[in-house]
């Protein structure tokens, strides 16, 4: 690709975009794609560590059997809010703020399609978390149903504060909304001159297909949550069987949202990771076509599997047979990626750089997650899996050594083209090296406490699991502050200290963006590149 | 796609109305949030006037936000690729609205189909039925439910029948009134958007009447899940009728003061295509509340 650059007339706004507004203003006002997409990261970053900070304190009550530092009901609360902010506050809007940085680079636009549009979308979240972690402290306390928020707890046994709960996540959804409108229309309309379908960079792919699966499905998140609001405040009996509804309704659509949900989470990882194998194996990346059709096969099957999360509530067998063999399906798509980054990975010349690193890591782990939810998927078995620890374990390999690895394998492989200066090596390999180890001492034993039956979501166990629990539970402090380490080496890199980097950054690096200067400058392409 | 379109690439200025609609949101969520909670403990609280801060800055923001880009737009800044834009964008909104009320639908759905079948014996919920509820008879529309609410069939005859013929009556006219832009026929424009709008007034105003008379008659918000969808889904597509007329009112003040030409129009395009939307929704509400 090369990019041919030819003066265009801009209109009378030209002053205005050479140079970055300074100070609060910047940041507030902003409609600059970079500006949003760090923005989005930051607070990304922050409410991982939030997140993180409460599940220290799950792991440190589950350190010992017995209740020992928080009570019940407040155990309840961390784990509801650790999984609302680590979904909607810290995986989800890390690939936005990624999507804000790279599409509009990758396919040579010079922003993104509504950049007003999109200082909304972001600048809403930061004060949906205040009204749901200002929830925490209110009298009765916060939500302490669970991220699932499951009719009748949510609605007759939950605090007065839910209300707050539900407006908090209407907003998050408006955001999210938003948010893929502009992404799928960047997408859409925004490519530069030969960027035709099939030569977009697999990340600008990925994001496509969550965009839609994003806008298809938040809205039922914001139907279900309402009506979780009517029935605990206004009267209506859509969870309430005395009123001819039906709690197991609310897990039909709020899983109708859910399992899309969890794609959204991992098909930009998809992305990612099919970036950077391609570049550190340095070779094309193997059966692009098939990565883009799998990846619209795994949003299509997306529609049709969510009650396996359900096969315990009493479905007819029919419909667990059918949602376990749609389930198994979609292993066929997934199969064929993973098989594709170890074929492109077969014979390349491959040097191990810290993004390299975490994007194998995912490969592997991620891997563990998909086969667990393999097991997961199977009827008859998961009867014995539902609700243990089997479970946890299954999600958090796919969400951390999948989702998260990836975000952070994205942060290494972009970030000396975002400020311009290669990271601290040193860090960045003890970080990648902690959170390697530390995370399979945190999730790999929940395996066996969760085979052997230890239920989630509670604050005291049986006995017999105390030797695990406190193995994991050292694996989680460890994952936690290997964490900072990450956080000492992005605040160095984003006060530039360290080696510049060059335009490529990396040998094997190819793409759009890899052709402008680092830091990419505050806007790419004023005019169209050509691509050929 | 040719060189040309791309070479007035626009990107916009700053905006203070993006943070100002953030903060709108926040006063929103935060009011009606406490406002619900002290309403069911019977408390006086502050909530209201939250939500009224939060709806009077969402308004300015919105009209703040709104006249920028039509002064933006009257004074050409904006390309046929931004134009393109604004039109996925919107187009993609609608889709988002229409998963919103497939939500309410789906739960109409499935409680006529499974949930109410299913409390009345059906399945293999035989003792569901025998031992948690007696005697449960299960019928839709569901006038009795399992715990022993009772209420009244709204009828499709009377206003419901009348309010679909005004609302269809109102996509043909509003139709009639884009066809009049298109043509540059100002005068037809006018006329067949302002019945558009006078169409949608009466509806609504027919809704209330509706409401006023479901709840003389016993039909409530709770009585049961008859009830509950019937609320939430008439009611739900009632305030998007509203905002459907809201946006027509703006787009006839903005005719009467010429704007708009036959092919620079998305503001109008916008809002008939909601309106569209809203009368479509109408359609199915109409089967599957009241006639099915």
């Amino acid at each position: 690709m090369s990019t041919a650059t030819e003066t265009a007339h801009h209109g009378e706004h030209d002053d205005h975009h050479h140079h970055a507004p300074a100070g609060l203003k910047r940041w507030l006002l902003t409609t600059n794609h970079k500006d949003i997409g760090t923005l989005y990261l930051w607070f990304s970053f922050i409410m991982f560590l939030t997140g993180g900070a409460m599940a220290m304190v799950i792991r440190a009550e589950l350190f010992q059997p017995g209740l020992q530092i928080v009570d019940p009901n407040f155990f309840n609360q961390m784990t509801t809010v650790h999984g609302l902010i680590m979904v909607f506050g810290a995986v989800m809007p890390a690939f936005t703020g990624l999507a804000n940085w790279l599409i509009p680079m990758m396919i040579g636009a010079p922003d993104m399609a509504l950049p007003r549009m999109n200082n909304w979308s972001f600048w809403i979240l930061p004060f949906a978390f205040l009204i749901l972690l200002s929830s925490l402290f209110m009298e009765g306390g916060g939500p302490a149903f669970g991220w699932t928020f499951y009719a009748p707890l949510s609605t007759t046994y939950s605090s007065d504060s839910t209300a707050l709960f539900v407006f908090s996540v209407h907003i998050m959804g408006i955001s999210s909304i938003m948010g893929a409108i502009n992404v799928i229309v960047t997408i859409w309309n925004m490519r530069a001159p030969g960027m035709t379908w099939m030569k977009m960079p697999m990340f600008v792919w990925t994001w496509l297909i969550t965009a839609f699966l994003l806008i298809a499905v938040m809205p039922v998140l914001a139907g279900v949550v309402t009506m979780v609001l009517t029935d605990k405040y206004f009267g209506t009996s859509f969870f309430n069987a005395a009123g001819g509804g039906d709690p197991v309704m609310f897990q039909h659509i709020f899983w109708f949202f859910g399992h899309p949900e969890v794609y959204i989470m991992i098909l930009p990882a998809f992305g990612i990771i099919s970036h950077i194998i391609p570049t550190f194996a340095r070779k094309p990346l193997f059966g692009y076509a098939s990565m883009v059709y799998a990846t619209a096969s795994i949003a299509l099957l997306s529609f049709i599997v969510w009650a396996h999360h359900m096969f315990t509530t009493g479905m007819p067998v029919a419909a667990e047979m059918f949602f376990m063999f749609a389930t198994m399906l979609i292993s066929v798509p997934t199969g064929v990626k993973v098989f594709n980054w170890v074929a492109t990975m077969w014979r390349g010349s491959m040097t191990f750089e810290i993004p390299m690193l975490f994007a194998i890591a995912f490969v592997v782990l991620f891997t563990i997650g998909g086969l667990s939810g393999l097991m997961l998927a199977i009827t008859p078995v998961d009867f014995q899996y539902h609700d243990t620890y089997f479970v946890v374990a299954h999600f958090h390999y796919v969400l951390v050594t999948g989702a998260v690895f990836s975000i952070m394998a994205a942060a290494y492989y972009w970030l000396p083209k975002w400020t311009g200066v290669m990271y601290d090596n040193t860090l960045a390999k003890w970080h990648f090296w902690a959170s390697l180890v530390s995370v399979n001492v945190l999730f790999f034993p929940m395996h066996f406490v969760g085979l052997a039956g230890m239920p989630r979501r509670i604050p005291d166990y049986a006995l017999q699991f105390a030797d695990f629990n406190k193995w994991i539970s050292i694996g989680g402090f460890a994952f936690g502050l290997s964490q900072l380490i990450f956080l000492a080496l992005l605040i160095k890199a984003c006060r530039k200290q360290g080696e510049p980097a060059t335009s490529q950054v990396w040998d094997g690096a190819e793409g759009l963006e890899w052709e402008i200067p680092s830091p990419a400058p505050y806007h790419t392409f004023d005019t169209p590149p050509l691509i050929k | 796609m040719a060189q040309e379109e791309y070479q007035k690439y626009y990107v916009p200025e700053q905006s203070v109305w993006p943070i100002v609609g953030a903060v709108a949101l926040f006063l929103i969520a935060v009011g009606a949030g406490n406002l619900t909670i002290d309403i069911t403990n019977g408390n006086e609280g502050y909530g209201q006037w939250v939500l009224l801060a939060g709806i009077v800055t969402l308004i300015v923001m919105v009209t703040g936000w709104f006249r920028n880009q039509i002064h933006e737009s009257m004074s050409g800044l904006y390309s046929d690729q931004l134009g393109r834009s604004y039109r996925q964008g919107m187009a993609w909104f609608i889709f988002s609205e229409v998963m919103f009320f497939a939500a309410f639908f789906g739960a109409l759905f499935y409680a006529r189909t499974i949930a109410i079948p299913w409390l009345g014996g059906a399945s293999n919920n035989a003792m569901t039925n025998e031992v948690l509820w007696p005697g449960f008879e299960a019928v839709w529309p569901l006038l009795q439910t399992p715990g022993g609410i009772e209420s009244t069939q709204m009828g499709w005859f009377g206003l419901p029948l009348v309010n679909t013929m005004l609302l269809l009556t109102s996509s043909v006219t509003c139709h009639y009134a884009h066809v009049g832009l298109e043509q540059n026929k100002r005068k037809q424009l006018s006329w067949m958007l302002g019945l558009t709008i006078l169409l949608g007034c009466v509806f609504l105003g027919l809704q209330v009447e509706e409401y006023i008379h479901a709840y003389d008659i016993g039909l409530t918000l709770d009585s049961g899940m008859y009830g509950n969808t019937f609320f939430l889904l008439t009611g739900f597509h009632g305030m998007h009728v509203t905002l459907g007329t809201v946006i027509l009112i703006v787009l006839w003040f903005r005719v009467q003061k010429g704007h708009f030409t036959p092919d620079n129009h998305f503001a109008f395009q916008a809002g008939s295509w909601y309106w569209h939307f809203v009368d479509v929704v109408w359609v199915m509400l109409f089967f599957f509340v009241y006639i099915l």
